[in-house]
């Protein structure tokens, strides 16, 4: 394990990405969120989602507003906030079961929240809870200065967006400024699950090989093992799934059901992968 | 020296208030020609003071600086530290085009004729600025002094507020743009209802995002939408209310923002709307500036206004911000009082955060969640805040206070019984403000509140509370 973070003898997501490219694989990332039905639900998710092979994994802070989600996962963080689910209770349940999983996280959450926080004090804390990278949904490349400088500071990989409406000049700044992999939103649109993987990827990612060669992993809408095979195949280096995984734990009669269904399903996707 | 006779208290009490006559020219007429010290002018300048002016003098100073040497906004759609673009990428490329094309086209002489007749023919401006001469008689000391009150009548517009400005030049750039899809947020209704009328007007597609809890207490807005030819999507997410509604358009926009123009309402949201809402609203401070010239042949020396997200206050202030010696008062919705949890008064008790897509102050809670909001109007029920707003705040140019439900419903009855003006729940929150300011205020100095729109729509709400 010479290619690891030294504060958690942790592969970090860039060094997850160089690993996985060297077998010639594809990054299979799921998102969560923290809270839906309850935190010792998603702990158990992630040791299980973990175990089944995920390389990343996306752990979503529910919050009140959340712009760039469709309704099933604004339906999951609302629920996760009515339940009481704080950052704070998020934090502590990352801390507990990070030293137990072999993938890095990324956390995904939107601005305000950090910035109540104070981003300095943010990225520590999420620091020492485990987590090896960030996204926020509901910041551009413009906004980013003060949070890209917090986290190399504090060796939090901050990932960036870029979607099928971005210029190839800004979609450059946006591939440099990048840091883990490069987020590609396969669709113009919020979260959740489309019947079919908008076409323009194949193309969106070819124009950004051109430019760079940072990982680059694929999501919004993503949900059936087609699509993963899809995608794969054009050459992306991952692929990100949340509406579909979110839906598994959330549309099950009780907790113990959603963690099988999560299971059964996240098997079925690697098998795709394979 | 003309700016500070002009705030000169004394010198135009229109003592003749019971006759027809028209009082304001006949007092402009006083002022004009009245030889006047100057000392008696600076006392009455300084009795006009808020209370606090005395320790926000030194930052006063600051507050001219920042305010005439800076553009507002910046290049990055700052002012100061508030506003900016904090949405997901997707946008990023629409707002690029929005700005480009609205600098465009406030340089080009057809579009601005094309939307000069508009406004004067359709919307029906200029609105008048009405001398409110049995308010003013209200708020008259035993001694027969007091200030003189003046509405901004942009009730009288066409719609029935001020939002008919804003949707009327922004579907005019939608259909530069080629976009044919329009869609908004609504509150109470009235930017709803413009914006369901330009599209009309205009033969655009239109939706309308609605709070399920404000299509309830806005019924008859709702029916004129529909009737106008809009679609009206009900949201139910959240409190169902304004908060949730723009969400929902933010949400679409990002979803259909290749073919779909967004028709924020409010001088809120990323850049650069803050900057051209206010752009399309500022004709309602300079028409007050060129009819106050007519009718005393000075300025006012008091602009009031309600505030949720800010526009009709932004649209009267702006034309008065680099004029040092005019108040200007934002009146803000205090629900059940400040100190309960059910307000919307979001630059007195908020803190700064990022909503909607810009940084201004916001209704948030210790961990940065969004608190839901509390108005007996839908239009202020809001947690979130201009962006230029929260600036003058912190630079001292402009105060804000608030008003509670009940009092805002004061005012909609003795607005309604003294002028046979029923305003809409909003203003009346501005209107319920001269309560607080009047007693503080010397004789004579005049104050225009921005009567923003019509009551007829807040029918239903109030007669819930008021026994008439």
């Amino acid at each position: 394990m010479d290619n690891c973070d030294a504060a958690t003898g942790k592969r970090t997501v860039t060094e997850t990405f160089s690993g996985l490219r060297e077998q010639g694989k594809t990054a299979f990332i799921p998102f969560i969120t923290a809270g839906d039905p309850d935190l010792a639900t998603t702990s158990k998710a992630l040791k299980i989602l973990d175990s089944c092979g995920s390389d990343v994994i996306e752990v979503g802070v529910p919050y009140s507003d959340p712009l760039a989600d469709g309704p099933v996962i604004q339906a999951s963080a609302t629920r996760a906030l009515k339940n009481g689910t704080t950052l704070d209770s998020v934090i502590e349940m990352l801390k507990q079961v990070t030293p137990e999983l072999s993938c890095p996280i990324v956390l995904f959450t939107y601005c305000n929240p950090i910035l109540k926080r104070g981003v300095g004090n943010f990225m520590v804390t999420i620091r020492q809870a485990g987590v090896h990278g960030l996204v926020v949904p509901d910041l551009p490349l413009e906004e980013t200065a003060l949070l890209r400088s917090e986290a190399i500071m504090h060796n939090i990989e901050l990932v960036l967006l870029t979607t099928p409406t971005t210029p190839t000049d800004r979609m450059k700044e946006i591939a440099t400024a990048s840091e883990g992999f490069l987020y590609l939103v396969s669709a113009v649109g919020v979260t959740g699950a489309r019947s079919n993987v908008n076409l323009r990827v194949e193309h969106l990612l070819q124009e950004i090989k051109k430019v760079t060669d940072k990982p680059v992993a694929v999501g919004f809408g993503v949900s059936t093992p087609e699509h993963v095979k899809q995608i794969a195949s054009w050459g992306a280096d991952g692929v990100i799934i949340g509406s579909a995984i979110v839906r598994q734990l959330c549309e099950a009669a009780t907790p113990e059901e959603g963690l099988k269904r999560l299971e059964e399903y996240t098997k079925r996707i690697k098998d795709a992968m394979t | 020296m003309a700016a500070a006779a002009a705030r000169s208290p004394s010198r135009a009490p229109p003592r003749a208030s019971a006759s027809a006559a028209p009082v304001p020219s006949r007092a402009s007429v006083r002022v004009a020609s009245a030889p006047s010290g100057a000392r008696r002018a600076a006392v009455a300048a300084a009795g006009m003071q808020p209370a606090r002016a005395v320790a926000a003098e030194a930052v006063d100073n600051g507050a001219a600086v920042a305010v005439a040497g800076a553009p507002r906004p910046d290049a990055m759609g700052r002012f100061g530290r508030f506003g900016g673009k904090y949405v997901p990428e997707t946008l990023m490329h629409a707002l690029a085009e929005l700005e480009a094309a609205f600098h465009a086209l406030a340089r080009d002489d057809q579009f601005q004729k094309e939307l000069d007749g508009i406004l004067k023919d359709y919307v029906g401006r200029e609105s008048p600025l009405y001398f409110a001469e049995r308010l003013t008689e209200h708020y008259k000391r035993a001694d027969g002094t007091g200030p003189l009150i003046y509405l901004k009548r942009e009730d009288l517009n066409h719609t029935g507020a001020h939002k008919i400005n804003n949707a009327v030049a922004q579907a005019l750039l939608a259909k530069r743009l080629g976009k044919r899809r329009i869609i908004a947020e609504t509150g109470a209704g009235q930017h709803g209802v413009a914006t369901a009328t330009v599209c009309a007007r205009f033969g655009l597609q239109c939706i309308i995002y609605m709070g399920a809890q404000d299509m309830e207490r806005q019924a008859l807005n709702v029916f004129r939408m529909r009737l106008l030819g809009a679609e009206v999507r009900a949201v139910h997410s959240g409190t169902a209310t304004l908060k949730d509604a723009t969400s929902e358009a933010i949400r679409d926009w990002v979803t259909n923002v290749e073919t779909t123009h967004y028709i924020l309402g409010s001088v809120a949201g990323p850049h650069p709307y803050p900057m051209m809402v206010r752009e399309f609203h500022k004709v309602i401070g300079q028409e007050t500036r060129r009819q106050a010239m007519d009718k005393w042949g000075g300025k006012p020396d008091v602009l009031v206004a309600c505030v949720g997200g800010g526009s009709n206050a932004m649209g009267l202030f702006h034309e008065f911000v680099d004029d040092q010696d005019v108040r200007l008062i934002g009146v803000e919705a205090a629900g059940h009082g400040v100190d309960t949890d059910k307000h919307a008064a979001t630059l007195t008790k908020g803190e700064v955060g990022v909503l909607h897509g810009s940084m201004s102050y916001l209704l948030q809670d210790d961990d940065g969640q969004v608190i839901e909001p509390h108005s007996i109007s839908a239009g202020l029920d809001y947690p979130g805040v201009g962006p230029e707003h929260s600036f003058l705040k912190d630079i001292g140019r402009a105060e804000y206070d608030s008003v509670t439900d009940q009092e805002a419903l004061d005012a909609f009855k003795r607005v309604s019984r003294l002028e046979g003006i029923i305003p809409a729940l909003e203003t009346s929150h501005a209107l319920a403000y001269l309560e607080k300011l009047c007693p503080t205020l010397p004789d004579g100095v005049r104050v225009v509140v921005n009567c923003s729109g019509r009551g007829d729509k807040d029918v239903h709400t109030a007669s819930k509370y008021l026994d008439v």
